[in-house]
């Protein structure tokens, strides 16, 4: 499983980061910084639940 | 069986989404009363407005996607009408759509004031885009986040903007006043006129009336004075509509009483567990992606329901500047450290304001959901 942040639309709103703070955080220039670009299968649920949370829209998650 | 989902906003679009996604296989019936498909509303007041801004409000699904891939039959431009909880049915265009399960998403509705302009819906947002192409001068009545977004789109553009408020501080019962004060300050430094603890007394042409007797010219006039809920068709159907706004009353599984009956986003109060059960109606694009999608699993699933605990989150931009808040204001003390404010209650920390810290604002959400101590939310702002 492969994260992938479209950093043109990432407006550094957080949600991702609430929802899964092990594999994103928002830097200090307001766009996020994702901490682990391959996670394991035992992580989907909360990153789907980050990637649902998105306002903008910016996150995929590709197998 | 048949789902229907009265509301084809966020809200009503996660529903729709949330039910596909657990393998709900029969009817879904999406109702809206805009003749739009769902699109997203926080950008109206921000980027939309901007010179280089899109010029069209494009939706979240293409029609094709919503009716094709999701196979949700839609029905827009169409208020709902009226609820009959007992045969459940829900009227609409005259004709009655028989459901076995339901979520109320109807949202709020922007109060207006004759002669002003609110912004609300994509119809409001290019009318005040078009003026500010105009070069108009603008006044605001109403100085919440809305109004302010407003007039920082007007100041980026070099436009004059006065700002007319009728309580002595902006935003206090969204934040409380330490942090409403301190966000005035931001409308200051950008050559905002803000009128505070000015009451309007009417918009007539050429301009607002305050009771002073003044008259301050405007060619466009936007009325940022809050949103209720939408729930006039609700009127007698036998639920539980809140006694100062008339939101749907839920418990916190966003049950709304009847069988089969749920509430989602901004239309509904529901009690918050996190916060000693405060009840809380939010109109925060988070909430209503939220409780949207969880309603939907819980009225196909009853047995499924649980109790939501949500943090509260909302961002406004304003002169270049992001605010970001999480959490709730109802404090017992109210802590101002720089660019941010925290809020206590008891021993917690339940709630939190910065101004243009991104990387800080998610940590005192996690601090929040997980009923940390006061002692650590301070620690954490005195090293961040």
């Amino acid at each position: 499983m492969r994260i992938e942040a479209d950093l043109g639309k990432c407006d550094g709103l957080g949600m991702c980061e609430a929802m899964a703070p092990d594999f994103f955080e928002v830097g200090d220039e307001g766009t996020v910084v994702v901490l682990d670009e391959r996670p394991g299968e035992d992580h989907r649920q909360d990153l789907a639940a980050a990637v649902d949370a998105c306002p903008v829209l910016a996150l995929k998650l590709r197998d | 069986m048949t789902f229907v989902v009265v509301g084809a906003s966020l809200a009503g679009l996660r529903a729709v989404e949330s039910a596909r996604r657990t393998g709900y296989r029969g009817r879904i019936v999406l109702i809206g009363a805009e003749d739009h498909l769902p699109y997203d509303r926080p950008p109206l007041s921000k980027a939309f407005l901007d010179v280089d801004g899109p010029g069209e409000v494009e939706p979240f699904r293409s029609e094709a996607v919503l009716r094709d891939e999701l196979g949700v039959e839609l029905i827009l431009g169409a208020p709902a009408e009226n609820l009959d909880t007992a045969a459940r049915e829900v009227a609409v265009g005259g004709t009655a759509i028989p459901y076995d399960a339901l979520v109320i998403a109807t949202g709020a509705t922007a109060r207006r004031l004759p002669g002003a302009r609110a912004l609300r819906t994509a119809e409001d947002a290019v009318a005040v885009r078009a003026a500010l192409d105009r070069g108009t001068r603008i006044v605001v009545i109403g100085a919440g986040f809305i109004g302010s977004e407003v007039a920082s789109a007007a100041r980026k553009r070099g436009l004059p903007v006065t700002i007319v408020e009728a309580s002595p501080v902006p935003l206090a019962r969204a934040v409380g006043e330490v942090a409403g004060a301190a966000l005035a300050g931001l409308h200051h430094v950008a050559g905002t006129e803000l009128r505070l603890a000015a009451e309007v007394t009417g918009v007539a042409d050429g301009g607002v009336r305050l009771a002073t007797g003044e008259v301050l010219p405007a060619d466009l006039v936007v009325a940022g004075i809050g949103a209720l809920p939408a729930t006039g068709w609700l009127e007698g159907c036998g639920l539980t509509l809140h006694e100062r706004d008339r939101g749907v009353v839920c418990d916190a599984t966003l049950a709304a009483g009847p069988p089969g009956v749920y509430a989602a986003g901004d239309v509904a109060h529901v009690a918050n567990p996190l916060f000693d059960g405060e009840p809380m109606r939010l109109e925060h694009w988070t909430n209503a992606a939220e409780q949207g999608a969880a309603a939907a699993r819980h009225a196909l699933d009853p047995a499924s329901a649980r109790a939501l605990e949500p943090v509260p989150y909302f961002w406004s931009d304003w002169y270049g500047h992001r605010i970001q808040f999480v959490g709730t204001q109802h404090a017992d003390e109210v802590v101002a450290q720089g660019a941010t404010t925290l809020y206590r209650r008891g021993d917690r920390v339940v709630g939190a304001l910065t101004v243009d810290r991104p990387r800080e604002i998610m940590k005192y959400r996690r601090r929040i959901a997980a009923r940390a101590p006061w002692s650590e939310a301070l620690a954490f702002a005195g090293a961040a």
